[in-house]
C-alpha cells in the first residue's frame, strides 16, 4: 500500500461528509465501484446515542440510532471504513470504498470530483436555512415603567 | 491493525455462521465424533475450526479468554474487529482460547453456580493432531462408546464429577472440531 499523508481530521472530515450525503447523490457521483473485498459487512445495528446536559455536563442516554457499517479491503491493500445513519447498505459499501480511495495516489482526483461538490452542496444547504431561520428573528426589547423611581 | 487482522472473516455470514452452529451444535451433542467447519481464514496460530466457532459463538456479550500463546495483537486485533468480544482474564472468561497447555490450570474457568449451571466457561482447544482414537467415552449423546484423542483424562474425570457444573471443551484441529460436554464420562483406555 502506498502510503499518502493525511491527519486524521482530514479523514474524520470526509467520512462524516459521506455518511450525511443523500445515498442517491452518492450514487450519482460514483455509480461504478472499483474492485474490492468488503472485510466486515455491510451490517445494520443500533448505537446509542449520549447527550451532555445540565450544569455538570453528565452524559445521558438520548435514544438509539439505526446504522449501517461496512469496511472494505481495495485491490492495492487499502482499508476504508464507513458507518451511515439508517439501514442503506449500498449507501455504506459506497462510503466504505471512496473513504478507502481517498487513501492511495488517485485522492486528489475524487477529491476534486467528489468530495469539493458534495462540501458545497452542504455548505449551501446550511446557508438557505440559516437565512430562512435568521428572516424569523425576534428582537425582545424592555419598557421602562414609570413606577421605578 | 495489522492488514492481517482484517482479512479472514465470514464471507457470507448468515449462511456459513449457520452452518457452523449446527456444527458446534452436532459436535457438542454427539461427543467423540468429528465434524468439518469452513468459511474462515484466522491469522497462526488459530487454527480454521477455532476462528470459525470464535466467529459463531462470541460477540460483544462474550467475554473471551486467550491463552499465553495465543494472546498475540493479531489475534486480539482479529477477535475484536470480528466479533468485538472483550478480552479479559480467565476466571472472568464465558469462552477461552488456546492449546491445551495456554489453558491449563483448566480449574481457573468458570464452572457455574448450583443454581445456574449454565454460567460455565467453554473451552476451545487447539490440538496438534485429533483423532478417534484415545480414552474411552460413554454418556449422554453416546450410543454404546467412543473413542476421542483428548489430551488429558484426570482433568476430564475432575470436571464430570461436578455435574452439572462444569466446563464445556471444543477440541480443534484444522478445519475438524469435535466436542466434549462436561457430561461425558471419559475412561483412559
Amino acid at each position: 500500500m502506498n502510503a499518502i499523508s493525511f491527519d486524521t481530521a482530514a479523514r474524520k472530515a470526509w467520512m462524516g461528509l459521506l455518511a450525511r450525503t443523500s445515498p442517491a447523490r452518492l450514487n450519482e457521483l460514483l455509480p461504478d465501484l472499483p474492485d474490492h473485498t468488503v472485510l466486515r459487512g455491510p451490517e445494520v445495528g443500533a448505537v446509542m446515542v449520549r447527550g451532555r446536559v445540565g450544569g455538570t455536563g453528565a452524559p445521558f442516554n438520548l435514544g438509539e440510532m439505526t446504522v449501517t457499517r461496512c469496511s472494505v479491503r481495495l485491490a492495492d491493500g487499502a482499508v476504508g471504513h464507513a458507518h451511515v445513519q439508517g439501514r442503506d447498505k449500498a449507501h455504506a459499501r459506497r462510503a466504505a470504498v471512496l473513504d478507502a480511495l481517498l487513501q492511495t495516489p488517485a485522492a486528489a482526483d475524487y477529491e476534486a470530483q467528489i468530495l469539493m461538490p458534495l462540501r458545497q452542496e452542504e455548505t449551501a444547504a446550511r446557508a438557505l436555512r440559516a437565512a430562512k431561520a435568521a428572516a424569523t428573528k425576534v428582537e425582545f426589547f424592555t419598557l421602562v415603567r414609570g413606577e421605578d423611581k | 491493525m495489522t492488514p492481517e487482522a482484517l482479512l479472514g472473516g465470514f464471507t457470507d455470514a448468515p449462511r456459513q455462521s449457520a452452518r457452523a452452529f449446527r456444527a458446534a451444535l452436532e459436535a457438542m451433542a454427539r461427543p467423540g465424533t468429528l465434524w468439518a467447519v469452513e468459511g474462515a481464514a484466522p491469522p497462526a496460530p488459530l487454527s480454521v475450526a477455532a476462528g470459525v466457532l470464535i466467529l459463531t459463538l462470541c460477540d460483544g456479550t462474550t467475554p473471551l479468554h486467550l491463552g499465553p500463546s495465543y494472546d498475540l495483537p493479531v489475534v486480539r486485533d482479529w477477535v475484536t474487529f470480528h466479533t468485538g468480544a472483550p478480552l479479559v482474564a480467565a476466571k472472568d472468561a464465558q469462552f477461552a482460547c488456546g492449546t491445551w497447555a495456554d489453558l491449563m490450570p483448566v480449574d481457573r474457568f468458570a464452572i457455574g453456580l448450583p443454581d445456574y449451571p449454565d454460567r460455565a466457561a467453554t473451552l476451545i482447544v487447539d490440538m496438534p493432531a485429533l483423532t478417534i482414537q484415545g480414552p474411552r467415552l460413554t454418556g449422554p449423546g453416546i450410543a454404546s462408546a467412543t473413542h476421542l484423542s483428548l489430551p488429558d483424562t484426570a482433568a476430564f474425570r475432575a470436571n464430570r464429577a461436578l455435574f452439572p457444573q462444569g466446563f464445556d471443551t471444543y477440541l480443534t484441529c484444522g478445519s475438524q472440531v469435535a466436542g466434549l460436554p462436561r457430561s461425558t464420562i471419559v475412561e483412559a483406555v
